[in-house]
């Protein structure tokens, strides 16, 4: 009845600057008048990322009314702390994960530390065999793995995914929802691929790609497989 | 200091008791002071297979609760004077295995032994996880069949990721396959996975290949680990095996099917 995907979608973000909540309404009123619309019913994700660290509580309840008063549909937040993430769930606000910040890193971290972006450094390279039952995840890139996947291991990776020796396990690229993410391998006997929630099982992979060197990407909407 | 062999597979019934048995005699026969555990703590088999089970007087999980001193518990072998038997308890359970009563007693035998192997129990539980937590050296004993070749691997997994050695940052466990209860004649047939099948999924060090034989049923119903039935194909392939552990470089026997002779010809065997 159902299929359950990965999707991707830009979202207009409102970085929230403060917490004053009558400057905010005149404000917000004045970008929606000239945004002619477009404010409509767009979802917004709620940035407080650049709150000021006395901030205090962020009044949701109030905000949310706020703006759905003037035609959006608050969706979630990004940034801050654990107490106003909590605040959040209370609204029904979703937590969404932020591309340039750990929610687990502690505020102190100088801004010079540059941030795990996707798709910086060399990734994560493996050379042991990965058994069965393990599960391996590159956050933040690339996976590469020198030795062989077992049937039974699971391994994931935010970007690309290459295995030099015999891919036999399940190879998941671009789960948080990459398109341009793609899978390489030599040989492949893999039970699963799939490229940002695209997959397909081994039932379904020709037998002509079986113990052949394959790289599987995303087309549209379409998972394909070819011989390299 | 002693090394510390785990013998262990994932899944039951592949022959780790009988291969403890027969690695834990051939060590000694070899001069080395051997100590070999049971750590099947509930069900009890070593020492049925060494034929020391009338001698049993304390157990494994008694010295871990400290109620009697390893010397009272080891069992000294009949047959070879290096060679002593650490009993696992009938009565109990698995949970009486602790971490650091288990470290105690390992690092006691250490002291004075050579090698020490643990009989791991089957399965990737607390028992199991006891048996491999301090070891060196992992035998990893393997049918040529998928069912156990995957929880083989499983099993190598946790070797790679639950050991001491592993919690530490040491050198990992030395692992080594064992493929038991090989029959070359179904392999040629297709029934079985190959060597070299076997060797292709786990990718790791082929140790021996013991294969498939009477003898080793009756040896065990009888009381003598089947490496000293040196008749046997068994018996020759666990020696065989020994002497490769120690280092020696030795051709691997057993693994082509027998020449039929002409009466199994006629009567197509």
């Amino acid at each position: 009845m159902i299929e359950l995907k990965a999707g991707n979608f830009t979202l207009p973000v409102m970085r929230l600057l403060g917490t004053d909540l009558d400057g905010l309404g005149e404000e917000l009123a004045a970008k929606v008048e000239a945004g002619a619309g477009f404010f409509q019913h767009a979802p917004v994700v709620i940035d407080l990322s650049s709150l000021p660290e006395d901030s205090g509580e962020v009044p949701f309840p109030l905000l949310v009314g706020l703006m759905r008063g003037h035609g959006m549909i608050p969706v979630g937040v990004r940034g801050g702390n654990p107490a106003q993430h909590e605040a959040a769930a209370a609204m029904e606000l979703a937590v969404l994960a932020d591309p340039r910040r750990s929610q687990s890193r502690p505020r102190t971290v100088p801004r010079s530390v540059p941030p795990a972006a996707t798709h910086t450094g060399p990734g994560r390279l493996l050379t042991h065999p990965i058994r069965s039952g393990q599960r391996v995840y590159a956050r933040g890139g690339d996976l590469v793995v020198m030795a062989a996947v077992s049937s039974g291991a699971e391994i994931l990776a935010d970007g690309h995914i290459h295995v030099y020796a015999p891919l036999r396990g399940r190879a998941l690229a671009g789960v948080k929802g990459d398109a341009t993410a793609r899978i390489f391998c030599r040989d492949l006997q893999a039970e699963l691929v799939s490229v940002a929630g695209y997959y397909r099982i081994s039932e379904n992979i020709g037998a002509d790609l079986r113990g052949r060197a394959v790289q599987v990407f995303l087309e549209g909407r379409e998972l394909r497989m070819q011989t390299l | 200091m002693a090394r510390i062999i785990v013998v262990t597979s994932g899944k039951g019934g592949v022959g780790k008791t009988t291969t403890s048995a027969s690695i834990a005699m051939g060590l000694a026969r070899r001069g080395h002071r051997t100590a070999v555990i049971d750590f099947d703590v509930g069900l009890r088999n070593l020492d049925l297979v060494m034929g020391c089970e009338r001698r049993v007087v304390y157990d494994f999980v008694n010295v871990i609760n400290q109620e009697a001193n390893l010397n009272q518990a080891l069992i000294r072998d009949k047959r070879e004077d290096n060679l002593f038997i650490l009993p696992a308890s009938q009565t109990r359970d698995k949970e009486a295995l602790t971490k650091e009563g288990v470290g105690r007693v390992l690092d006691e035998l250490a002291q004075s032994f050579d090698y020490v192997v643990c009989d791991s129990p089957a399965g990737i539980e607390h028992g199991a996880t006891m048996a491999m937590y301090y070891a060196d050296d992992a035998i990893v004993v393997t049918n040529p069949e998928v069912s156990s070749v995957r929880d083989s691997d499983r099993m190598l997994g946790i070797l790679a990721s639950k050991s001491r050695r592993a919690e530490r940052g040491d050198e990992p466990i030395r692992e080594y396959l064992l493929l038991s209860r090989y029959s070359p004649e179904r392999v040629a047939r297709g029934e079985m996975l190959s060597v070299d099948d076997v060797k292709d999924i786990l990718a790791l060090d082929l140790l021996g290949v013991i294969p498939e034989s009477q003898s080793v049923l009756s040896a065990s119903n009888a009381g003598v680990p089947v490496i000293l039935d040196e008749a046997s194909d068994a018996g020759r392939a666990y020696a065989d095996l020994v002497g490769r552990y120690l280092g020696e470089d030795l051709p691997h026997r057993f693994l082509e099917a027998q020449k039929k002779g002409l009466l199994s010809r006629l009567f197509g065997g």
